[in-house]
Formats: structure tokens, sequence, C-alpha cells
């Protein structure tokens, strides 16, 4: 057993650890979130430059890492950090979207966009939920239609964070089956200002941005699809699996942040006569998240480690992790508001955007009941 | 032992039913409903609404224009406002400051700002809370100091809700600083509109401005507009809050909000079935069903032990932990029932058109409200302080 990371990992979790505490400050962040893109196209440089995307891919496409314990030391910092930028959306989904599965060779067109993805030259978002799929990963209604000499997009995409900055789309849509099945899973590299895609762009409560997309006969060449005709699922999991093992890593140091914050405030906070620390009824509150901390960290280790395993124990465990961070993430997020009073439901203070952050990641790919459901499912097969 | 409403009681149900039918605006319910911001001018068009029907003060005794209801009445008609979506009236003068005007108050006081809350010319807001005066109120700072027939005001208040729109404010000032701390303060009615005030805007987690810094340099405030006697403020400020906390179950908009939950669970789609039918989900809102069911029965053992002349104690900090819990639950679950449409801000996905693009019906406030109402456990004295008054009086005479 080794719980250390290697040294690489933890150069550049340092590095970038340094970096965020430098130049990530609240009013830096405060400025990305109110750009109209969404995030600060400044830092996104720097992060390029720090090596944080090419960290998040594979050597054989022209990163240096992508492996679960990868994405999860970024992540950790990332949400540590409250960064609102897209790393999530452009860099490990639609980056694992265009490497594909573990085995596959990216057509040279696909190698050139993840080149300029990892060079911090390029913006992605992956349209692919829509209102009737909640969380379900294959449940796609957008379908793809034969027209002539073009395929032909015709459906609606919700929520598609980082979309309006996106100078591509990766749209899902059915070539055939029914909505919930694998087989029958398409997707197409679709420019967002090609004829018939209509898109509504909303802030997020939590930062980022994300569009309402509309596709009305989007007419694209055949060539505009990544990967095999109807059968997607297989990259669509897999790269969810990794946004997952994302996403939970990124709670985890928003939890930890959380946490810190609460434990600053406790001590410094002044009421009748003496630090608000001093009462046992907070201190005790502040231990259960303490130990619920350290649960989410095991929950997201597991999580990493298993990312490269067969899809069944790798989802299995990604579900367990997502779960035990919804629950946990909720406690935190609450009690660090409730134990901060009034002061931390203000806009301003760094714990509004933290708490943000963690309550909200439960809303990407499934809340805790959904993964709940999945676990049992995939506990049962 | 009897769970049944009276034959009068229930009529006055339907009586209060059929005015809400007819009286309360479709637009101002929609915004309710939909968890949308009224503003100042659709808070006013509801209280003039109900003034002219006479039911704004439920409260209030008779000679002051009161409407004479019971306990158990004025709980029927907060539950009928709150299942019809009607606005909730805003607290300050109405229900905190009134009552403490009619007990502590001078004749004149009374003359002069009862009649002026109940026509909405004088919107009230609530001085207490300071920076470094939160729980431990009586730690306040801000001075007043006797100047021949006027007190000089120095000092600063937070958190004052909807101070944006209040045209008065209600304070607690420090007149004696050499008193020990609850002994030296004072309740004083200040016009906003006198210079030296300065209200600035706080913007909380959600977007919203719903509360303000407050900020008086040297303010004259006439020495007639001290409530009760100098240095006596404590006592006022503590009568004030008995009546704060009353409706602090809060059961109507639990009430509310399950329901708002469920039409919610109905149109969402979870892998080809509504949501509501899902069993994880399903359980959940159960859960917070079942505790409703119990609070509300609680809460209407504790008013009709009212109405029967019983002062509530440590009953009432019981019922705003619960509440407020139970409320905060149903926030949740409407978030979660929203699913991915609960990330984008609602303010912002309002402001898009009515197009095909628009987010389900009232998916977009839900993470808005989940957040806005972690205040609920927060304010009008913490969860954790009245968890401590609950302690101390059950445990008090042992230890
Ligand atoms: C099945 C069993 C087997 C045991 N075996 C052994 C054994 O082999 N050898 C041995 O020496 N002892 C043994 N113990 C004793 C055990 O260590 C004590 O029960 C334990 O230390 C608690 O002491 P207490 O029972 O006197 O409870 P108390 O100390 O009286 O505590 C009562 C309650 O008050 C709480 N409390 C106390 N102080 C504080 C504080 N400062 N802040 C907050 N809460 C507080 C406690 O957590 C507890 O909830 C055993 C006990 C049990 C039940
Ligand atoms: C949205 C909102 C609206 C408000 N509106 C108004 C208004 O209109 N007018 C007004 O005057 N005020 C208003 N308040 C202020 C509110 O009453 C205070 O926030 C509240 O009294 C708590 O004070 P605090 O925020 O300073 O927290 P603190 O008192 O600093 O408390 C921080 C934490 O410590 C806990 N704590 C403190 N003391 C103890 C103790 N002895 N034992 C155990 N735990 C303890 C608290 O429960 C809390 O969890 C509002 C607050 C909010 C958030």
């Amino acid at each position: 057993m080794n719980f250390q990371l290697t040294e690489e990992r933890q150069m550049l979790q340092d590095s970038l650890r340094r970096f965020l505490a430098d130049r990530y400050t609240v009013t830096a962040r405060n400025k990305a979130i109110a750009d109209p893109s969404g995030y600060s196209s400044a830092i996104w440089t720097q992060l390029a430059d720090l090596g944080v995307l090419g960290a998040l891919l594979p050597e054989a496409v022209g990163g240096y890492g992508g492996a679960g314990f990868d994405i999860a030391t970024i992540f950790e910092e990332l949400g540590r950090a409250g960064v609102v930028e897209p790393v999530l959306d452009t860099a490990v989904l639609c980056g694992s979207l265009l490497c594909g599965p573990h085995d596959a060779q990216p057509l040279p067109r696909d190698r050139q966009y993840l080149e300029r993805l990892i060079a911090g030259d390029l913006q992605l978002a992956f349209a692919h939920g829509e209102p009737a799929s909640r969380y379900e990963r294959t449940w796609v209604e957008t379908t793809a239609t034969v027209g002539g000499q073009d395929i032909v997009l015709t459906g609606r995409k919700s929520v598609v964070v980082n979309a309006e900055a996106a100078e591509l789309l990766i749209v899902s849509a059915r070539e055939g089956g029914a909505s919930g099945d694998r087989d029958g899973l398409s997707l197409f590299l679709v420019d967002p200002k090609t004829a018939g895609v209509r898109m509504q762009g909303s802030a997020l409560l939590a930062g980022g941005r994300a569009g309402e997309i509309e596709l009305d006969g989007v007419r694209l060449s055949p060539s505009a699809r990544l990967g095999a005709a109807g059968g997607a699922a297989v990259r669509v999991e897999s790269a969810l699996a990794a946004a997952e093992v994302a996403l939970a890593a990124e709670a985890l140091g928003a939890m930890e942040t959380a946490t810190r914050l609460t434990m600053d405030y406790l001590t410094t906070r002044q009421q009748f006569g003496r630090p608000i620390g001093t009462f046992q009824a907070l201190q005790h509150r502040v231990a259960e998240m303490l130990i619920e901390v350290e649960q989410a960290r095991s929950a997201v280790i597991n999580a990493a480690g298993h990312l490269e395993g067969a899809p069944q124990v790798r989802d299995r465990h990604i579900a367990a992790a997502r779960n035990l961070i919804g629950r946990t993430g909720r406690h935190i997020a609450e009690e660090a508001i409730q134990l901060h009073g009034g002061i931390a439901m203000t806009a301003e203070y760094e714990l509004a955007h933290i708490a943000k952050r963690i309550v909200m990641s439960e809303h990407r790919f499934g809340d805790a009941d959904t993964q709940l459901e999945r676990f049992i499912d995939l506990s049962a097969a | 032992m009897d769970l049944n409403y009276s034959t009068e009681d229930l009529a006055f149900r339907a009586e209060v039913r059929a005015f809400l039918e007819a009286k309360l605006p479709q637009d101002l319910s929609d915004a309710v409903r939909l968890g949308r911001g009224l503003g100042k001018e659709g808070h006013d068009r509801w209280h003039s609404i109900l003034n002219e029907q006479g039911w704004l003060a439920p409260t209030w005794p008779e000679e002051y224009g009161g409407c004479g209801w019971n306990a158990v009445q004025r709980h029927i008609f907060d539950e009928e406002c709150c299942r019809a979506h009607a606005p909730r009236i805003v607290p300050f003068g109405l229900t905190m400051l009134a009552p403490v005007l009619q007990k502590f108050g001078s004749d004149q006081q009374r003359a002069y700002f009862l009649p002026k809350i109940l026509s909405g010319e004088h919107w009230w807001c609530q001085g207490y809370s300071e920076p470094g005066a939160g729980s431990d109120l009586a730690s306040l700072r801000t001075r007043a100091v006797r100047d021949g027939d006027h007190y000089v005001v120095n000092g600063q208040k937070t958190w004052t809700t909807l101070g944006q729109y209040a045209n008065w404010i209600f304070c607690l000032v420090r007149t004696d600083p050499d008193a020990k701390q609850q002994e030296g303060i004072s309740f004083l009615l200040i016009d906003m509109d006198t210079p030296g005030i300065e209200v600035r805007p706080i913007i909380l987690l959600d977007g919203t401005h719903e509360v303000n810094e407050v900020w008086f340099t040297d303010v004259r405030v006439p020495v007639e507009n001290l409530v009760g006697e100098e240095n006596k403020g404590w006592t006022y400020a503590k009568y004030l809050l008995t009546h704060e906390r009353t409706n602090i179950a809060g059961v109507g908009f639990s009430q509310a909000g399950l329901e708002a939950v469920k039409r919610l669970a109905r149109q969402q789609i979870h892998r080809g079935r509504p949501l509501i039918e899902n069993p994880h989900f399903a359980a959940r809102l159960a859960r917070a069903e079942i505790d409703l069911m119990a609070m509300a029965t609680t809460n209407l053992r504790i008013i009709s032990a009212a109405a029967q002349g019983q002062a509530p104690g440590v009953e009432s900090s019981m019922l705003k932990v619960k509440g407020t819990e139970i409320r905060q639950e149903i926030n949740d679950l409407a978030r979660r029932a929203a699913g991915v449409y609960a990330l984008p801000f609602a303010s912002e996905a309002l402001a898009g058109d009515n197009s095909a693009l628009a987010p389900p019906e009232g998916s977009d406030a839900a993470a808005a409200q989940y957040f806005n109402n972690r205040k609920l456990s927060i304010f009008g004295g913490s969860n954790e302080i009245q968890k401590n008054i609950i302690a101390k009086v059950s445990l008090g005479g042992r230890t």
C-alpha cells in the first residue's frame, strides 16, 4: 500500500496550489464569473502554461497524464480554490471524448483539436443532457437522420455548460435504438454557428455559464461524426467516468476549504465575550465535518484508483464516491454556512461561493439518489 | 381530544378561501409560486388589498384595527394564504413593532404610528443586529446621546431586511455605556429620511438584494421617538422577539413548498417515468411529509393552548428549530427535483423569454431558494440559540 502521490503529481499539485493561492483571489474569481464568457481567458492560458490541461490527457495524444490520480490531484486543487474555469467541460469531458477509449487511435483531425486543447487554445462543450434524460447517461432523444448527403440533427440539449464559449460542441444524437439504449448513439462535432442551432445562455449559480440548445434540422457532413456510427456509448461512459472523478475531487477540495474557513471563523468570531469556537455545541460539529472530509478523501481515492479499471468496477466505485460526497458535501456546506451565521450568506464572502460549488456539483451527472441507484444496480449485477 | 376543526372554523376557512380567489392578483400569486421577487410595488399592492378587507392585522387588538380572530383563525388564515400563494406580509411594522407600541408606546405614538402602519405609509425595518452583535445582541454598540430634545445617534446596523424600501427603522441603541450590557439599551424609532443615514446593499449568495447595512452619522432623533423608558429597551426588544417568533413554524410555507416539490417531481422525467414515482425520491418526500404532519399538529397544540390563554414558552423555540429544519429539507427536495435545471441562476434563466428554451416551471428558482433559506436557521435567534434556550429551561433547575 502506498497512498503517497508520485513526485510529478506532487510537484504539479504544489505549483498549482501556489499559483491559485497567489492569483485566484476572490476579486479575480468574481471578475471571471462576471465575464461574458463565464471565465477568465488569462487564467485559462496560465493553467495551460502550468501544464494543468496536458496533465489531464494521456501521452498518446500529446498529454502527460490522464490517469485517475492525475485528474483527482488537479481537481482537488481547483475545488479548493473554487475555480470556475471550464476545465472539467473542455479538458476532461470533451478531451476524453476526443481521445476515445484507451485502445482507440484518434483521427488526425481530433488529434489536432487535442493539441490545441492542451495548448489552451480551444474551448469545447459536451451537449448531451436533455430535458427528459435527467442524469441517465444514454437517454438521448435527439435524432441524427440521413438527409441526402448530410446528416440532420433534431432535438434539444439542456444546461450545456460552457456552450457559449465553445468553438465546437460535441453533440450526442441517436442514429438508432430507443431513448435509453446504449446502441445507436453517435457523437458529432458541431460548430455552434451552424444554421439551425439556437442557443439561450445563462449564468450558473456557482459560476460559469451554460446554454440551452435547440437543434432544428442542423445539417452536417458525415465527417462531423466522432468515432463509429451508433457506437458512442462506451466513449460517452468513459468520458463521464473521468468527469465524475474530477467532480468528486473538486467537491473534496471545496469541502476542505469550507471546513478550514469555518475553523478560522470559529476562532476569531467573538460573541458573548469569547470566540464562538469555545462553545462545545459548535466544536463537535466541526469535528464531524473533519471526519466527513476524511471519508470523502478516501472515497475519491477509491474512485480515482479505479478509473482505468473494468467499466463495472470503475462505475461502482465512482457511484459510491459521488453518493458519499453528495451526502457529506451537503452536510458540510450547510454546516459551514450555519456555523458562520449571516456572514456566510453574503455573495462577497468566500464561503458563499465555495458552498455553492459543493452543493451544485450534485447537479451534474447525478445527485446522491441517482448515484445510490447506480451503486445498487452495479452491486446486484 | 378532537382533531377536527369546528363548524365555525370551517366556515371561516371557506370565507378566507373565497376572498383569496376573488382578490389575490394572479401576477402576485404567480410570482410567489415561482419564487420570484415581488418588489416594493407588489408588496404594497397586496398590503392595501388586505387593508381594505380589514384583514391586515390579525394579531392586533380590535381597538387598533385588528380582526379579532383567535389563534386558530389566524392559523387558518395563514394556511390559506400560503396555499393560494399570497405574498408574505412584511412583518416589521405589523407584527413586530405594533405589539410593542400597543403595550409600551405612548398614546401619541400609538395614535400617530399605528394607522400609518395599516395604510402602508410607513414601511418599517428592524435595526437590531450589528456586525459585532448577532446572537449576542446585548453587546450592541450603536450610541444615542441625549442633546436637548434630541438623541444623536452614531453607529452601524446590519442585515436590515428590506431596509432599501423602508422609510422608518426601529432600533436598539446604547444610551448608557456604563450600565450592565442589557441595562443601558433604549428602543428608538427613526425616520430614515433624517440626514446622516446611509443604506448600503448587501447581496446574498443567491444574488438577491434583501438585506442592507444602515449607517448612522450624527443622526438627530426627537426624544418623543423613544419607546417607553430610557435604558429599558431590552425588555421591549425581548417582547418583540416573542412576537417575531409567532408563526415561526411556517407550516403553511412548508405545505405550499411540499406541493411545489410534488408538482415539479411530476413533470421531471427519470428513466422514462415521472420522478415522483422514483422510490428514492418518493421516500425522501414521504419522510418530509411525515415530519410536517407531526409538526403541523405540534403547532396546532401550541396554538390551541395559546388560544386558551397559555403563554407559549420553550415550545416556540421547538417550533422554530423543527419548522426551519423541515422547510429547509423541502427546499432541498425542490432543488434535487429540478435536476440539471437547478444549475442556472434563477434571475438569468427568467430573463430568458417564454420560448421553447425556457426551463421547466418551478425549477429555475429551486436552488436559489434553497440557498436563500439557509437564513431560516440563522436569523430570529439561530437554531443553536434556540437549543440553548430549550436545554437551559429543561435542565436549568436540575444542574
Ligand atoms: C461494554 C463495555 C465494556 C467496557 N470495558 C472496559 C474495560 O475493559 N476496561 C475499562 O477500564 N473500562 C471499560 N469500559 C468503561 C468505558 O471506558 C467507560 O464506559 C467510558 O470511559 C465512559 O465512561 P462512563 O461510562 O463513566 O461515562 P461518563 O464518562 O459518565 O459519560 C457519560 C456521557 O457523558 C459524555 N461526556 C463525558 N464527559 C464529556 C465531556 N467532557 N464533553 C462531552 N461529553 C462528555 C460521554 O461521552 C457520555 O456520553 C467499558 C464500558 C462498556 C460499556
Ligand atoms: C437574511 C438575513 C436577514 C436578517 N434580517 C435581519 C433584520 O431585518 N434585522 C436585524 O436586526 N437582524 C437581521 N438578521 C440578523 C440575524 O438576526 C443574525 O444573523 C443572527 O442573530 C445571528 O447572528 P450572526 O449572523 O452575527 O451570527 P453569530 O452570532 O456570529 O453566530 C455564528 C454561529 O455561532 C452560533 N452561536 C453563537 N452563539 C452561540 C452560543 N452561545 N452557543 C452555541 N452556538 C452559538 C450561531 O448559532 C451561529 O451558528 C438577518 C440575518 C440574515 C442572514
